[in-house]
């Protein structure tokens, strides 16, 4: 496997020489690895927890030309893991900020900054110019889209992914072996498992996923090692252990089968949507300053916030009765169905599940979903509230 | 025969925190079945309306996908693990 034909490598300048050295000491790299590194183009999706040791790992070892995609804007809160980003970056997009970190650790890196979304429209014009993505998203729909994209253009996918205290990682390479969906043929419905913003992250764990990614990315440029094309690497931060599992390709996958059946990009908005049972109805939600309104009217309802006990304490919701997401349907029998109903947890994502939960069950009172959540309610009815 | 199925952290908020549940079962699909029963709020996510397995949840015996053997007729010995493995998808941090 050779990434960066030989006809795109140059000497190394004294200056780099004396820079690399600690690569060029190593058989394994060396001069011709090097050169490869510098000729090399690498595409980082996303600068977040794992795209911000990817881009300084990627940025320090050389790499010639570095891509840096978000549309993001650095926030107080992503401060704890997004380690390329400062607090005078607050406010500021991230792949402005990401640039001007990347070109003080080495002005040698050419950076491009693609400061949008990355989409169906644009990826394929985006990613073409690149020899590897390394995948730093947060959603199952640019996965999906990254992944897509790379088999179309023949690109191998270094992915990472992370939850809370554990972390995937693989290197999706469809000429080589198995492609994302080969593993996960397709995305869970909306909002079916939280997001990192509901879920919280130890802030080390993307530190470690994403530095396995930037670990994957040299190996594919230089062209050694075992990668990790064919394994999944599970890690368990809080139990501090590594897991390897076989991933087969699969031969009936729907981008790199044998017979696929997706031959362009699609809209991956609408197909993350279509694993929702179409006979659902939709949910009804109600705002922050709705249910204020309500609750000074003295209107019964029955409150229901669904985090569980570590987290109401960082935000308490005043008169809310407690039944954590996973008692929904065990505890279906405390619900009055003469009564509205409304549920509440960080953003208002899993407060939606504990409906759909309680739905399943047969539960025919009228159900609510509170807008935002709690966030919401500190944001424009409570301000003494932590939004978090 | 005993069986022990490994909870990632995404779907512990269905076991009450628990990482690892021992259940009974002869093959990959009862014993999944039997953790289900024991924890009803996990049943929709483990399974689509037709009671296959979501396409969102491999199912590991060892470092091998059950898909790669013989799926939820997957023949298991006593003491054997089950390792649910969820497509996770966190990584940067989106202003939902």
């Amino acid at each position: 496997m050779n990434l960066i034909d030989d006809s795109r490598l140059a000497d190394l300048s004294n200056d780099e020489i004396s820079r690399y050295s600690r690569h060029l000491l190593l058989p394994e790299i060396g001069i011709d690895g090097q050169k490869r590194l510098r000729a090399a183009r690498v595409l980082i999706v996303g600068t977040g927890g794992l795209g911000a040791p990817l881009a300084l790992y990627l940025a320090a070892a050389g790499v010639g030309t570095l891509g840096v995609v978000d549309f993001d804007f650095v926030e107080a809160s992503n401060l704890q893991r997004q380690i390329i980003h400062g607090t005078k970056d607050i406010d500021r997009p991230k792949t402005a900020s990401a640039r001007d970190r990347i070109r003080g650790l080495n002005p040698g890196v050419n950076v491009i900054a693609h400061n949008t979304r990355l989409t169906a429209e644009n990826a394929l014009d985006i990613m073409k110019d690149y020899d590897v993505v390394a995948d730093g998203t947060d959603n199952y729909q640019t996965r999906y889209l990254v992944n897509d994209a790379c088999v179309l253009l023949g690109i191998p996918n270094v992915y990472g992914s992370i939850y809370q205290f554990e972390g995937q990682a693989s290197v999706f390479y469809a000429k080589e072996g198995p492609c994302y969906r080969c593993l996960y043929p397709s995305p869970p419905p909306p909002g079916l498992v939280p997001s990192c913003a509901e879920g919280g992250v130890v802030g080390v764990l993307p530190g470690i996923v994403g530095t396995i990614q930037a670990c994957e990315v040299i190996k594919l440029i230089v062209g050694g090692g075992d990668g990790l094309i064919g394994r999944l690497l599970l890690f368990d931060a809080w139990r501090m252990k590594f897991r390897e599992l076989r991933i087969e390709k699969d031969p009936l996958c729907p981008i790199c089968g044998a017979e696929p059946s997706i031959r362009e990009l699609i809209d991956y908005e609408q197909f993350c949507g279509i694993s929702l049972p179409s006979d659902e109805a939709p949910i009804e939600t109600i705002t922050a300053t709705e249910l204020k309104k309500r609750i000074d009217c003295g209107d019964e309802l029955q409150i229901i916030d669904i985090r569980e006990p570590h987290e109401r304490a960082i935000a308490k919701f005043p008169g809310a009765k407690p039944i954590p997401l996973g008692q929904m349907a065990r505890r279906v029998d405390e619900f009055d169905p003469e009564i509205d109903a409304v549920f509440l947890c960080k953003i208002g994502q899993r407060s939606i599940f504990a409906i759909r939960a309680l739905r399943d069950v047969g539960y025919k009172g009228r159900l609510l979903n509170l807008k935002d959540g709690v966030n919401a309610w500190a944001r424009d009815v409570d301000s003494d509230l932590p939004q978090y | 025969m005993s069986v022990t199925i490994q909870i990632p952290t995404a779907l512990r908020v269905f076991t009450d925190r628990r990482a690892d549940v021992l259940v009974e079962g002869t093959t990959a699909g009862e014993a999944i079945s039997a953790f289900a029963d024991l924890y009803p709020d996990i049943r929709t996510h483990l399974y689509e309306d037709s009671g296959a397995l979501r396409s969102f949840i491999n199912v590991y015996l060892g470092d091998a996908n059950i898909k790669n053997l013989s799926g939820l007729d997957t023949k298991l010995k006593d003491g054997d693990t089950l390792m649910l493995v969820p497509a996770i998808a966190g990584g940067a941090e989106s202003s939902e």
